[in-house]
């Protein structure tokens, strides 16, 4: 088992999310970066879509009540056991008594643990993901105890720590295709869309990224379609809004982009701020 | 009846799905054509599709894996639209749905009986006579979007959204009317309480109305919505339908 000892900004729990729930209106939520978190259980040689902890800006303060196979990967922050600093991107092995602190991000936004086997967290609806009203909490709290897997860990470990691409955190391209109203934007409002340099607003979360910068926008809202994570919406008001994980199932505004797989989970990683452009 | 054939576009909208859409408009020959499609989708591709979802006029099918040749993909849909026919009836239902209209519940009953110059009795009258169709869920978990509210009861969202409405509010945003599956910011206007749990994770499917449903509201007093919630908390309230014989 597992205690958080100090919450850090935004810890929950994430798999790859829920699925074949879309038309009962449900969310499909799941790491933000998916890339990261794949990256931690395929490290520990975990099923891809075993649960880890999702922690946001800062990182929280863990103790260990058993003994563990661990590993950190997504934002670069100052990551220690029992106070001595170890490494990302490589399996850990941590004792019954150990604390795990990640203190805030230096680089990138996200960051992730994995444990040996998945965290044991509530099974709802096929997924460990945290989300309001879904689950029981949609948040980590001081004092929550993740169950995890008690299990023979590997005698041996590899040493190596596996590296990560810098543009995973530093690339300003989002790639993107068109979305399903891309076609009804002028030819001039097509060129802004990928011309432009966009900065991450403060309203910015697990469900939507919003853009700070105004767009010209003169399309009718469209009849309540479906949308996904990495929809782009472009808002009556002109504000770009990119779906994130936990977005509705459905909206009414124009879809213009649709971000790539790969373009979401580098997205996660953008702080309030942080440029980017839009790149077919 | 013969089975109408829309002109659909498909267009890929993800590295693994499609979104098929048909004419942008909002009725019950096209949600009929849309459900068609997509049980037949359900039934046939099973292992390919990871999921298939509606709204008015649209189908969006997510693949397990990426998709190699749209052309090939696209071909393979056209072929299961063309060839799937209408469903046999009887497998819709009509739900009655109990709600309480009391002013305790119904927050802007006022504000709209003066802006329409309707009674709120005649209000009430109006919204729990219409049969509604559920087109699909969304928004929430559990958001019935619901057909068929008339234009006398047709008022403009809230000029300034509310913080919190409670679980359970019937409401009504423009053209549409629903119910708040669980507690939410909206700017919808509220005009009852339904307590029934329209989402729960612990059945399956977890909402008992479907996309292709009907629904018809019917008033209760005060003590009779407070009877009916406790009689679910004891798990023994038995929701009325009817099968739809439309």
């Amino acid at each position: 088992m597992i205690e958080l000892l100090k919450a850090g900004l935004y810890d929950s729990i994430q798999d790859l999310g829920r699925f074949s729930l879309q038309q009962f209106g449900v969310p499909y939520s799941g790491a933000m970066d998916q890339y990261s978190a794949k990256l931690a259980n395929l490290i520990l040689g975990n099923h891809h879509d075993a649960a880890v902890l999702e922690w946001t800006l800062l990182g929280p303060n863990l103790k260990c009540h058993s003994n563990a196979l661990i590993c950190v990967t997504g934002a670069v922050s100052d990551l220690k056991i029992n106070k001595h600093a170890v490494k990302q991107n490589m399996a850990l092995r941590i004792q019954a008594g150990d604390t795990l602190t990640f203190g805030a991000a230096q680089k990138g936004c996200r960051g992730y643990l994995a444990v040996l086997g998945g965290f044991q967290t509530e099974l709802v609806m096929g997924s460990r993901s945290q989300y309001a009203n879904i689950t029981a909490e949609f948040r980590l709290k001081k004092g929550t105890r993740l169950p995890i897997k008690e299990q023979t860990l590997p005698k041996q470990l590899q040493k190596a720590s596996v590296k990560t691409p810098t543009a995973h955190f530093d690339t300003k391209l989002i790639e993107v295709f068109k979305g399903p109203e891309y076609d009804a934007l002028s030819e001039t409002q097509q060129r802004a869309l990928t011309s432009k340099t966009f900065t991450v607003s403060k309203d910015s979360n697990r469900m939507a990224y919003q853009l700070n910068e105004h767009f010209e926008n003169e399309l009718e809202p469209i009849f309540t379609s479906l949308v996904l994570p990495g929809s782009v919406q472009l808002t009556p008001s002109g504000q770009l809004v990119i779906l994130m994980r936990d977005c509705q199932t459905t909206g009414g505004y124009p879809r213009v982009l649709q971000l790539s797989e790969q373009a979401i989970d580098r997205l996660a990683q953008k702080n309030i701020g942080a440029e980017l452009r839009f790149e077919f | 009846m013969e089975k109408t054939d829309f002109k659909l576009i498909y267009k890929r909208f993800t590295e693994r799905s499609i979104l098929v859409q048909w004419p942008p408009k909002i009725n019950r020959i096209i949600l009929e054509d849309v459900l068609n499609f997509k049980n037949e989708l359900l039934k046939n591709n099973a292992k390919q599709i990871l999921q298939v979802a509606n709204a008015y006029n649209s189908i969006l099918i997510t693949y397990h894996v990426t998709i190699d040749n749209l052309n090939t993909e696209v071909s393979a849909l056209k072929q299961i639209y063309e060839a799937c026919v209408s469903t046999e009836k009887g497998d819709t239902k009509l739900w009655n749905i109990p709600v309480c209209y009391h002013e305790h519940f119904g927050l802007d009953l006022a504000e709209i009986s003066e802006l329409k110059k309707l009674s709120i009795a005649d209000i009430i009258k109006r919204h729990s006579e219409a049969i509604y169709t559920v087109y699909f869920i969304g928004f929430l978990p559990g958001f019935l979007y619901l057909g068929g509210l008339e234009e006398q009861l047709h008022v403009p969202r809230k000029s300034k959204p509310r913080q919190r409405i409670e679980k359970g509010a019937v409401a009504i945003g423009g053209s549409q009317t629903g119910i708040y599956p669980n507690a939410s910011p909206a700017g919808w206007n509220v005009i009852g309480n339904c307590p029934l749990e329209l989402f729960d994770v612990n059945k399956e499917p977890p909402c008992f109305a479907r996309a292709g449903d009907q629904v018809r509201f019917y008033p209760t007093d005060l003590d009779e919505h407070a009877k009916i919630s406790e009689a679910i908390k004891n798990g023994s309230y038995n929701l009325e339908f009817e099968n739809s014989d439309d």
